[in-house]
């Protein structure tokens, strides 16, 4: 089974990275593009019985190294 | 006194916390391989700076994991003297040793360069030979040294004086210009509840010798020094290793 986890700064945590590119875009004409976030992605194969339990292993290792939580959060996708 | 001097692969810095210690103050001093989970009776543990496993994931993300972190944690939950330097201190922030988070510097450039830093507080066993208020000035070197915490954590660090460094101008004034990374508060450095862990982004170990600059950071080291001379824990310097002077 596989598992994406996305990792992104919470929205309270400045990305300066995030404010560069939008400043390009915006530099280029794309002033239809408003802010942008720059985050992590993660591919994980995981030997699990389920989607549920692939997903608890998922956030279980986002937890603990994949994000840090105080600057940090994340979302898990599972495919089946 | 013994100071161990822990070594990631990637650490950098290593060196010159060794040279700080062993040469210029005239200490014994040991490398502490991270797959080691033993600190071999080391007096003072220092992380030293540089790139522990590249900065892969986070800075200090992988390195928190090492076999030698629970030596470090016993040892400081004991009471024994902690330092992070740079690197060393990203690692004790995701190892959660010391509250917060490092985030990209940010203007998004690696600054390389003397800073000048503010000591705020002296009832560390890092600062206690220093004066508050003294202005220091120190090398740093990093991209990512723009600290961060949530504002309560902040506001507990602040009340409970565990602001110890904190980035200055050249009159010792806490300014937005003196502010090389961002960092809340012009936080450059902080202390542990029972404040014997000290975490910095400058590094005082290149900033021991007049003739690299200068000789500010070398206070640091004589206050681990003198900290632990008077608690009688330490035997005090090697007798057929006189202290070098401070530089040319």
């Amino acid at each position: 089974m596989k598992a994406r986890v996305f990792v992104t700064l919470k929205k309270s945590v400045f990305d300066p990275q995030g404010k560069t590119i939008a400043d390009a875009l915006h530099s280029m004409g794309y002033n239809g593009i408003g802010d942008v976030r720059q985050g992590k992605f993660f591919e994980l194969e995981l030997d699990a019985a389920s989607a549920e339990q692939a997903r608890t292993l998922a956030a279980e290792v986002a937890d603990k190294v994949l994000a840090n939580p105080v600057i940090e959060s994340y979302r898990v996708e599972i495919d089946s | 006194m013994k100071f161990g001097v822990v070594v990631f692969p990637g650490s950098n810095c290593d060196h010159d916390a060794y040279h700080a210690a062993h040469d210029i103050l005239g200490q014994d001093a040991e490398y502490l391989w991270h797959k080691d989970p033993s600190l071999k009776g080391v007096d003072v543990v220092i992380l030293p700076g540089g790139f522990a496993h590249g900065d892969y994931l986070r800075t200090g993300a992988i390195a928190r994991f090492s076999p030698i972190m629970p030596a470090i944690r016993d040892f400081a939950r004991a009471g024994g003297p902690v330092l992070g330097i740079c690197n060393g201190f990203q690692v004790l922030l995701e190892a959660g040793l010391l509250p917060g988070a490092m985030l990209r510097n940010r203007d998004l450039k690696f600054h390389c360069e003397h800073v000048y830093v503010r000591v705020e507080q002296t009832d560390t066993p890092f600062t206690q030979s220093a004066a508050r208020g003294q202005r220091l000035r120190i090398p740093v070197a990093h991209g990512e040294g723009n600290y961060y915490a949530e504002p309560e954590v902040v506001r507990e660090l602040e009340a409970s004086r565990r602001v110890i460094f904190r980035y200055c101008d050249a009159r010792g004034e806490v300014t937005e210009a003196g502010n090389p990374n961002g960092s809340v508060n012009n936080i450059a450095g902080i202390c542990s509840e029972a404040r014997n862990i000290v975490g910095l982004m400058p590094h005082p170990e290149r900033a021991c010798e007049a003739s690299l600059g200068s000789a500010d950071g070398l206070v640091m080291f004589e206050s681990v020094l003198a900290a632990l001379t008077r608690e009688g824990a330490v035997s005090g310097a090697h007798p057929e290793r006189a202290p070098a002077s401070r530089g040319a």
